[in-house]
């Protein structure tokens, strides 16, 4: 008699399970954590980016030894934020952001100086270095994007009615959006 | 009275250039969308046929559009945001491309910015596509206002770096299914050999125009006898239209890849 009892409650739940949008609720939670390691994926090109820049650089501009261990310090600071996509907060995501904010504003110190060294310019190691951090920097607009649009997918599923009601009993609470900072929205500038 | 009149078609303009949109996908599906009308007819026809081939061959779509202004859009963005809604490409490979050109008008800096999917991103380094391409077939010629010969040039590299990148092996269906003449057995076997080939050799060993790899040869004496989808003498023209379009889009995904410039 148990044992039918719970074979019933099994097979109620299942239907139930099924559609009420559990599964879908799942599903677009792990399209969240999938495009949350997206974005560090992102971010994480552009930190492998550095040493190589970094060393093209040192070539040419040795008298800018402090632009060069601001950015190489921005970086490590960068790479050592990491966040578990179950853990996505205001508070980690502003860690996240500020982190890596600091590390473009060395960057872009870092093109500034540049300017100053024609040769290192006309550099074809430098040049292509110069492409691909740019190509870096769209990627990065472009999957930020791709999670919000995601989280804010994810967010107006739970909280529509009927989910509304019973989303937070199994533990599907509303994502933050990962906001540009102030000034964020702009990329290092590398143009020349 | 006159004022508020003026003020209303102030606001009514700056609201419409605010929503102005990225064009929607054309229907039916165009692989060469000239919308700042740059290119002639005939132009447009080559090029249509040589991408379409390419894509019915390899299944890696290639999209040309040139837009008379990028709606306040950075150029990238505005690249990724079209392949992306039209979905070039395959789902799964994303193995689409965006050749996206804003002419030079007067003051306004031309522009121009080639986006890869996700899946082209190995084989299409942003780095080879902002040097060889952008740079030395691209710009020089767009700066002649020889926008056809730009893209043709640009194009033709683009092609055959990608050639064996994806084999047309998931197209199949859709070819067959479009009634036109399946490839011969023969050839698939040659795409996979190039393939193959091509891997190991790919990126370290291109250098463009000056030595053609060597399963590059071999794909472009193998592939169909009539062209292989390189159109850069276009005398030849296309012989028929039996393949008809391309298929449509697929669904592919861009991840803000590419590379681009402006004169």
């Amino acid at each position: 008699m148990k044992r039918f009892r719970i074979v019933l409650i099994a097979l109620v739940s299942v239907v139930l399970f099924s559609s009420c949008g559990y599964n879908k609720m799942v599903e677009m939670d792990e399209q969240v954590t999938a495009s949350w390691a997206q974005v560090e994926n992102v971010y994480q090109r552009r930190a492998d980016l550095i040493p190589n820049l970094v060393n093209t650089v040192k070539g040419y501009a040795e008298h800018e030894q402090e632009t060069l261990t601001g950015v190489i310090e921005a970086r490590s600071k960068a790479t050592s934020v990491n966040i578990d996509p179950a853990n996505l907060n205001p508070q980690t995501i502003q860690q996240f952001n500020q982190a890596q904010e600091g590390l473009s504003s060395a960057l872009s110190k870092l093109m500034v100086v540049v300017e100053r060294y024609p040769d290192l310019k006309a550099n074809q190691n430098f040049m292509e270095l110069q492409a691909q951090l740019e190509g870096t920097e769209n990627r990065i607009a472009v999957e930020r994007r791709k999670f919000n649009q995601t989280t804010q997918s994810y967010n107006a599923y739970i909280r529509k009615f009927p989910r509304v009601i019973y989303a937070g009993w199994f533990g599907f609470e509303k994502k933050t959006y990962f906001e540009a900072q102030q000034g964020a929205e702009q990329a290092p500038e590398v143009q020349f | 009275m006159k004022r508020t009149i003026i003020l209303l078609i102030a606001v009514i303009v700056s609201v419409t250039s605010v929503l102005a949109q990225i064009p929607e996908r054309p229907q039916p599906a165009r692989l060469v969308n000239d919308f700042a009308n740059i290119l002639s007819d005939g132009e447009k026809q080559n090029m249509e046929n040589a991408l379409a081939q390419f894509a019915r061959k390899t299944s890696t779509q290639i999209v040309v559009v040139t837009v008379p202004d990028l709606e306040g859009y950075d150029r990238a963005d505005y690249a990724q945001r079209l392949g992306e809604n039209w979905g070039v490409g395959q789902k799964g490979n994303d193995n689409g491309l965006v050749v996206l050109v804003k002419p030079k008008v007067g003051n306004s800096r031309g522009q121009v910015f080639i986006a890869t999917g996700y899946g082209l991103e190995g084989v299409l380094p942003d780095a080879i596509l902002n040097t060889t391409i952008v740079n030395e077939e691209m710009i020089p010629r767009f700066k002649e206002n020889d926008y056809y010969g730009g893209l043709a040039a640009g194009l033709n590299v683009i092609m055959d770096i990608t050639r064996g990148e994806y084999t047309a092996e998931n197209y199949q269906e859709k070819v067959n299914a479009g009634g036109s003449a399946g490839i011969p057995f023969g050839i698939i076997f040659f795409i996979l050999l190039i393939t193959l080939f091509g891997r190991r050799r790919r990126g370290r060993f291109y250098s463009p125009g000056r030595s053609l790899p060597f399963w590059l040869a071999m794909g472009m004496m193998s592939g169909s006898h009539r062209s292989s989808g390189s159109f850069g003498n276009f005398s030849s023209g296309s012989g028929s239209f039996g393949g008809g379009g391309f298929g449509g889009f697929g669904g592919g995904s861009f991840g803000g890849g590419g590379a681009g410039g402006s004169w």
